[in-house]
């Protein structure tokens, strides 16, 4: 703090010398306050428009607006949100949409806090080889899994099934999340289980009632993450899923093109109704998102 | 009594005494972690089912013809059985060497890399930009950086949508370009365009993610390196350079991997902007679905041989970055 507050001289004499004022640490010029605040303005206006474009076309009633938006001023309309709220699949898709995010939070948050446990805390052998296979299998491209996985879940049954998509959805999430789980498990200190250990606690239950409520922010981090990535997925969701009334959203959406290939302002609409929620959802989580996941890559 | 933490002792396994016979070590062994092996069954149970199993199948079925007219499957009542035969690595070598590799394979392969450098690349500058823009004191710091995160908040199935109206012909963005006197490219239908737009899009999906892993790692860089640095008359460009770049260098190292992988293996953007419309601008994973599922007859083989290849190829770039980064004396957390 101290290095360049050199403000005495020009104080005393302040008629001498035209009140040259020394720069603080952090304080940047009139120029360079201006030129920061455009560039960010302009990158805001970059990632705002977009997302607000879709909102304004959303407005629009007639399907070829997006051709003329000059024209949606004059007749603003809510009529499209009436319409996919009424008479689209709009509540189906809702429903397994949230079936599917929730299992998948659920059961993804549950399978990779007892591994991320186990590899926190006990030394077995074969751990280091464990977690780097949880490492690998986030690599695997979409490519790689999907023409297998699709024979092995019709062999199954489970194709176009609610548990089939959120089971292949747990081996996408439930690597990363217990990677992340373990770096918050190694956080808490060991004497704790050691206590919970001498006062008779089996290791089970060592977990379950001093580890996991110690350790609720990394859970919750590890169910945000779950959620917002089943929520967002595309390619198993199209291939699995056949019927219109099980599609999640990401696949709903896409069928209003591919069918009618022209209800653009219902699709818009919907996407603004998709997006309000998941993205307040996200705001409120997004710093310990971004913690978690940074931690989880460098702690290791 | 079955002691699980050894950690916490500072016990290693190098440490026992002289090793006993397999048997024995066994059986200690089981006795000692038969928790730790209770507690990731479930994930192992699960992912060896969902993905090792998967995986060797979709390897065995690369070394077959195997595509949808050949696979057993159930029409009605009617069940026929598979007649699809072993190959062997016939479909590799064709993929690889066969008479239109280079436009079925190579153009794809030399697109892919020229996706993922450009993508990586563009997200990590503009989003060092950004961090390094949005680290300084100012006012409505915060309110910056909430509009700035709002392409990563957006679902991505969303957000893109948003852009395909915007990029279709007569979309705004033609109708700004045509406003200013500029030519309007066909967006959605040149290939060169095409590309352009997958890598725009992606561009603005991604740099929020970027921004704020590295603006916290600069949050993390200790203020007082910067003080000694400017008391030795460092000036801005050398305290970049010699502060701040080197200590973002563990985060920078996972960050770029990442996001190198999660490039590569892009799928939700190119399906989404283009479906089946654009099989030049396909990247190897989006051309690879395109095979499976998006044509018919659907040739499971093919598709799952590129799956192969992409995965073997992500994994010779991993260990050679690992290796690099390990000999410029860095740790990477895998």
């Amino acid at each position: 703090m101290s290095t360049t507050t050199v403000e005495t001289p020009a104080a005393q004499a302040p008629e001498a010398t035209p009140r040259r004022r020394t720069r603080r640490r952090g304080e940047r010029g009139p120029l360079a306050t201006v030129a920061s605040h455009a560039l960010l303005t302009v990158a805001s206006l970059i990632a705002l428009f977009p997302v607000a474009w879709l909102f304004f076309l959303s407005l629009g009633p007639d399907k070829d607006d997006y051709l003329h938006p000059g024209q949606i001023w004059h007749k603003m309309t809510f009529d499209n949100y009436a319409f996919v709220l009424q008479h689209t699949d709009f509540f189906d898709w809702l429903k397994s949409s949230l079936i599917i995010t929730l299992g998948t939070t659920a059961i993804g948050v549950i399978l990779a806090a007892t591994s991320g446990y186990a590899v926190s805390r006990m030394c077995f052998p074969g751990y280091r080889k464990f977690m780097w296979v949880l490492l690998v299998t986030q690599m695997f491209p979409v490519a790689v899994l999907i023409v297998p996985m699709y024979q092995i879940l019709s062999d199954l049954g489970l194709i176009d099934t609610y548990i089939g998509l959120i089971l292949v959805y747990c081996t996408t999430v439930v690597p990363y999340s217990a990677w992340l789980l373990k770096g918050y498990f190694d956080t808490i200190p060991f004497e704790i289980d050691e206590a919970g250990r001498v006062d008779g606690l089996t290791p089970f239950g060592t977990f379950v009632r001093l580890i996991l409520p110690l350790a609720r922010p990394g859970l919750a981090v590890a169910a945000f993450y779950n959620f917002l990535t089943a929520f967002g997925e595309v390619a198993f969701a199209s291939t699995f899923m056949l019927s219109s009334d099980k599609y999640t959203f990401a696949v709903g959406l896409q069928s209003f093109i591919s069918e009618h290939d022209a209800q653009r302002n219902l699709m818009a609409a919907t996407a603004v109704l998709v997006a309000i929620p998941v993205s307040a959802f996200f705001y409120l989580v997004q710093k310990n998102l971004v913690t978690g996941l940074t931690a989880g890559g460098t702690k290791g | 009594m079955t002691v699980a933490i050894d950690r916490a002792t500072g016990e290693r396994r190098g440490d026992r005494a002289p090793r006993p016979g397999l048997g024995r070590r066994l059986k200690q062994s089981y006795h000692k972690h038969w928790y730790a092996y209770a507690m990731i069954a479930p994930v192992a149970i699960v992912l060896g089912a969902l993905v090792v199993y998967p995986l060797v199948y979709g390897f065995y079925l690369t070394l077959t013809d195997a595509n949808s007219l050949n696979t057993a499957r159930t029409i009605g009542v009617n069940h026929i059985d598979a007649t699809y035969q072993f190959v062997g690595l016939d479909n590799y070598k064709d993929i690889l060497f066969g008479e239109t590799a280079y436009d079925r394979f190579w153009s794809h392969f030399l697109w892919t890399i020229a996706w993922t450098v450009l993508c990586v690349g563009l997200h990590y500058t503009l989003g060092l930009g950004l961090a390094l823009l949005l680290n300084q004191k100012f006012r409505g710091r915060t309110f910056y950086r909430m509009i700035l995160v709002l392409p990563w908040a957006v679902p991505t199935f969303v957000t893109v949508f948003g852009w395909r109206f915007m990029l279709a012909d007569g979309g705004a963005i033609n109708a700004a370009l045509d406003w200013l006197g500029l030519p309007t490219p066909a967006w959605l239908e040149d290939t060169f365009w095409q590309r352009f737009a997958a890598i725009m899009v992606n561009t603005w999906c991604g740099v929020p993610f970027m921004m704020l892993s590295l603006l916290g790692g600069l949050q993390a860089i200790d203020t007082s390196l910067y003080e000694a640095a400017e008391m030795d008359g460092a000036t801005a460009w050398q305290r970049f350079r010699y502060v701040t770049l080197p200590g973002l260098r563990s985060v920078s190292s996972t960050v770029v991997l990442l996001g190198v992988i999660w490039t590569f293996n892009q799928f939700a953007i190119i399906f989404l902007l283009f479906g089946k419309t654009a099989p030049d601008a396909q990247i190897l994973v989006t051309w690879a679905y395109f095979l499976g599922f998006g044509q018919q007859p659907r040739d499971f083989a093919q598709s799952a041989a590129y799956g192969i290849l992409l995965l073997a190829i992500l994994i010779v770039f991993t260990s050679f970055y690992r290796r690099w980064l390990n000999r410029n004396d860095q740790q990477l957390a895998i």
